[in-house]
């Protein structure tokens, strides 16, 4: 078939400049659903096209990191206390608005599949075979009793600001 | 006359990012000046595509439409 001569889709200048930018550095710090879809949707592209992706998961970013069995993070009561109100893991993630005590992200999920868009689950699994490396915060996994344990496997060592703020430098920087 | 698909990729009903993250996958099993067919009917694959193999280096050699979706052959870099 013919080559088809359509709108061209990509600005001029991004010819030029595209190699400026080979690194994505996600900051993920929501642990809400609609906003942790775009943090692995943004994940897996930047991945895919060859940019060299890190997640920095912080706060509530981390919790979407806990192991699917596991109900209840923390050490004292009120680390616990955080797990129990809200709990972790990439399958029971609330959404930013009209949660409706989980009705809404479930309608959401159902929409999702019906328009054959990959869940956050499947989305992580998807970044982590592109090679995106998943890193956690050290200081919130404290702060919240969270452990090595507590998470999925194949994370990076748990860095600090700096690391991150490092890996930012040359590095397209996204704060979701 | 055309080279050879190697292989060919069904992305059709899939919404973004799954066409490009499937297509990038997928083209790792590929050498390199080997072709690669993907049918997607999502609107915004046409300029995902051309992007992609924009930042990619990858040959976005032919794109049309074909079985009702739109088809791209690109061959790896």
């Amino acid at each position: 078939m013919a080559v088809q001569e359509a709108e061209l889709a990509v600005p001029a200048h991004v010819h030029e400049e595209h190699s400026k930018h080979k690194k994505l550095v996600i900051i993920a710090w929501s642990g809400d659903l609609d906003k942790v879809w775009p943090q692995m949707i943004l994940a897996t592209t930047g991945a895919a096209m060859g940019m060299q992706t890190t997640i920095f998961f912080t706060f509530w970013g981390l919790f979407s990191l806990v192991k699917d069995g596991v109900h209840i993070t923390g050490e004292n009561w009120m680390q616990k206390m955080v797990a129990m109100m809200d709990r972790p893991g990439m399958e029971h993630l609330k959404l930013g608005k009209m949660n409706f005590a989980g009705a809404g992200p479930k309608m959401m999920r159902h929409l999702a599949k019906e328009h054959k868009v990959a869940s956050p689950g499947e989305l992580l699994e998807m970044a982590q075979d592109l090679g995106v490396r998943l890193v956690p915060c050290q200081m919130t996994m404290d702060l919240l009793g969270l452990t090595r344990e507590d998470m999925i496997e194949g994370l990076g060592e748990p860095v600090g600001a700096t690391a991150m703020l490092l890996e930012a430098q040359d590095a397209i920087t996204l704060f979701i | 006359m055309s080279a050879q698909i190697t292989r060919t990729l069904d992305l059709k009903g899939l919404s973004c990012p799954l066409p490009i993250v499937k297509t990038a996958q997928a083209i790792r099993e590929l050498r390199s000046g080997e072709l690669i067919e993907a049918l997607a009917t999502d609107p915004g694959s046409v300029a995902d595509f051309e992007a992609w193999c924009t930042t990619t280096g990858n040959e976005l050699v032919e794109r049309g439409e074909a079985d009702e979706a739109f088809r791209f052959v690109i061959r790896k870099k």
